[in-house]
């Protein structure tokens, strides 16, 4: 008589050839499985900050690769480790993505060698988005420090397409030093073409500034705000949220038309791993994007 | 859900045979403390005799055989042009035998993690349905709190589950594989004595607990006491080595290490079993901490095993074995936080 256990290959069975579903059991997702990128450009944006433009080699890939502002992939340098980075291209660009690399730990200063040509794998996109479509026929408020320019680029990029559904739109940029000032070559396109106000401002000037030099809320004074008529999303270090959240809140614009994208330690980016956990949510999945009626709510958060 | 009863032989036959016919592991006394009382693990046996199931409880959790401490998720080879991923599944076949009620139910709520929620994780469900589980009741230690939590007995999770009634055992059997094994074995339907010794033992069982805990309203207790000068004290005991997370039947929180082979011709990317009071569990690239005080890290474990995730779980995922306060080296156990909880104010 037999009493072997027989063999449940996983390996063999069909696995998801289309964006993540969410709670389907049936098919499986090759969780760890990447897409190969080749590096096809490096923009050097800083000392320390890079925009890498990433081609997915296969073109299926390429094609099943659709994501939404607010979103980010797990980007893998083989050997080194893997890294959540936000999408900062425009979500209709299917040709490539684009991610703005800060060089901060071991995977990034790898990753800051590398040259044109390398090859390296994403995996995603994962988490929530901003609701776009829903702020249409408003006012948007887009409020950064920062590297927080990085992920509001793809809201950037999506106004600046669909710029006929909105009604004035507002970029708000501040860093600590001018030298940190990111995408300065897209200002005047921003602005002349696209008909965005944007305000910048420093903290500590140097060099040739001659623009503004405070804080980021101090730009609140030079604008007028409609607060039933406006849509926010700010993104940034945590205590700029605080500040700016607070502010906003205190004119009156609606907790649940404020989005903010927060930033944790992420290894896995499909809730699995718990190391983004905030209180009980996971910023992976739940998350980055969250109104700020929901970040209230969270313990811990900012 | 089929019931049958065997005899105590018979079920040592059944036992042979399927540990004759497959990588088979059982509880083993395998080392004594000082005061004399008696370490087990999960070894492999090579028969039914090798097992003592009579065990109180391992010092690990069986899910270590599931979430192993390092786990290969992939590798990359390095070629010229590049470099090529592959994965793969761990798939093959193994039994388990004497596993309790409570990490039988820890394993039903990693299931619930890990394959019901979203991306489910095709590591775990690989080794999960490849793995044979026999379930065996048993009286519980003295610090054991699992029926606070409704974990004293398993309703799943399991392929066979034995309540000891004496001279023979009442079989709980849950799936077909259990059922084709037993057909060449002498077992019997239930008669009406065997039921009511079954339900005696149930109850005896149940009424052998001696360390309870209140969990009704505990979530929001947690909630409210969250700035609590509780969560300092217990913090400030807390030595963040994370042997609770160790030997915890359901924490699954992990980390990814990737190393490069010494021949530089290729690297593996792994996971590896993380405890969230360790102290760079929440740091980022850059330096900032978000939870750098002990307090909010042992709080932080807390809120993640009685709050519950909203999305993952709404019932505490604790249960109750009460394993991370035995192997707690500063003498912090669950019991004594909760009520301390409740006490207050």
């Amino acid at each position: 008589m037999d009493y072997t256990l027989p063999k449940q290959d996983i390996n063999t069975e069909p696995f998801m050839r289309q964006p993540p579903q969410y709670n389907k059991k049936d098919v499986f997702m090759r969780t760890d499985k990447v897409y190969k990128c080749e590096i096809t450009n490096i923009v050097e944006l800083t000392d320390t900050e890079k925009l890498f433009h990433l081609k997915i080699l296969n073109n299926t890939e390429r094609r099943l690769f659709k994501f939404r502002p607010g979103q980010f992939v797990m980007l893998e340098v083989p050997g080194f480790g893997e890294v959540p980075i936000s999408l900062s291209s425009s979500s209709n660009n299917s040709e490539y993505v684009e991610l703005c690399v800060r060089k901060s730990g071991r995977t990034t200063n790898v990753l800051h060698r590398a040259k044109i040509g390398a090859k390296v794998g994403i995996r995603g996109p994962f988490g929530t988005s901003f609701p776009m479509e829903k702020m249409a026929g408003h006012n948007i408020l887009l409020v950064a420090g920062g590297l927080g320019l990085a992920p509001l680029r793809a809201p950037i990029n999506w106004v600046s397409e669909y710029r006929d559904e909105y009604k004035d739109v507002h970029i708000l940029y501040g860093t600590k030093s001018p030298e940190q000032m990111l995408f300065t070559y897209q200002y005047e396109e921003w602005q002349k073409v696209d008909h965005i106000k944007l305000m910048t401002i420093v903290e500590q000037a140097s060099g040739d500034w001659k623009g503004r030099t405070g804080m980021i809320t101090d730009l609140f004074r030079e604008m007028d705000i409609t607060p039933d008529d406006t849509y926010a999303i700010v993104c940034g270090p945590p205590v700029m949220f605080k500040f700016v959240c607070n502010h906003l809140d205190s004119l009156g614009i609606p907790m649940n038309r404020m989005f903010v994208s927060l930033e944790r330690r992420m290894h896995c980016g499909m809730g699995k791993c718990c190391r983004c956990m905030v209180g009980s949510t996971f910023t992976c999945v739940d998350g980055p994007v969250f109104d700020y009626w929901s970040v209230l709510n969270l313990k811990e958060a900012i | 859900m089929i019931h049958k009863v065997i005899t105590k032989n018979e079920f040592k036959k059944f036992v042979d045979s399927l540990i004759e016919q497959n990588q088979t592991f059982g509880p083993k006394l395998i080392d004594k403390r000082a005061d004399g009382s008696a370490i087990y693990q999960f070894k492999e046996v090579k028969s039914y005799d090798d097992m003592d199931l009579d065990y109180t409880v391992t010092y690990s959790s069986v899910k270590n055989f599931f979430l192993p401490f390092r786990e290969e998720l992939s590798s990359f080879d390095f070629t010229d042009k590049g470099w090529d991923q592959t994965v793969e599944y761990r798939v093959n076949p193994r039994v388990i035998i004497g596993v309790r009620p409570c990490d039988i139910n820890a394993l039903s709520i990693l299931d619930k993690i890990l394959i019901g929620g979203s991306y489910p994780s095709p590591y775990y469900m690989a080794r999960r349905t490849n793995t044979f589980l026999v379930g065996m009741d048993h009286e519980p230690l003295d610090d054991c709190f699992c029926e606070s939590l409704g974990h004293d007995t398993a309703h799943r999770g399991f392929n066979l589950f034995c309540t000891d009634i004496g001279d023979k055992y009442y079989l709980t059997i849950s799936s077909s594989k259990a059922f084709n094994f037993l057909k060449n074995f002498k077992v019997s339907d239930p008669v009406n004595g065997d039921s009511v010794k079954f339900h005696e033992r149930r109850k005896y069982l149940r009424n052998s607990f001696e360390a309870k805990v209140e969990v009704a309203g505990l979530p929001s207790v947690l909630d409210i006491e969250f700035e609590s000068p509780v969560w300092k004290k217990w913090g400030d005991k807390c030595l963040n080595c994370g042997s609770c997370a160790m030997v915890c039947p359901t924490c699954y929180c992990y980390g990814i290490e990737e190393n490069i082979d010494v021949s530089l011709k290729c690297s593996r990317k792994e996971r590896v079993e993380y405890s969230c009071n360790l102290y760079d569990f929440a740091e980022v690239a850059g330096g900032h901490n978000f939870r750098p005080l002990k307090e909010d890290r042992l709080k932080y474990r807390f809120y993640h095993h009685y709050r519950g995730f909203a999305q993952n779980a709404d019932d505490p995922i604790c249960v109750g074995c009460n394993r991370c306060g035995r192997a707690c080296l500063a003498g912090i156990n669950p019991r004594d936080v909760i009520s301390d909880l409740q006490m207050e104010d």
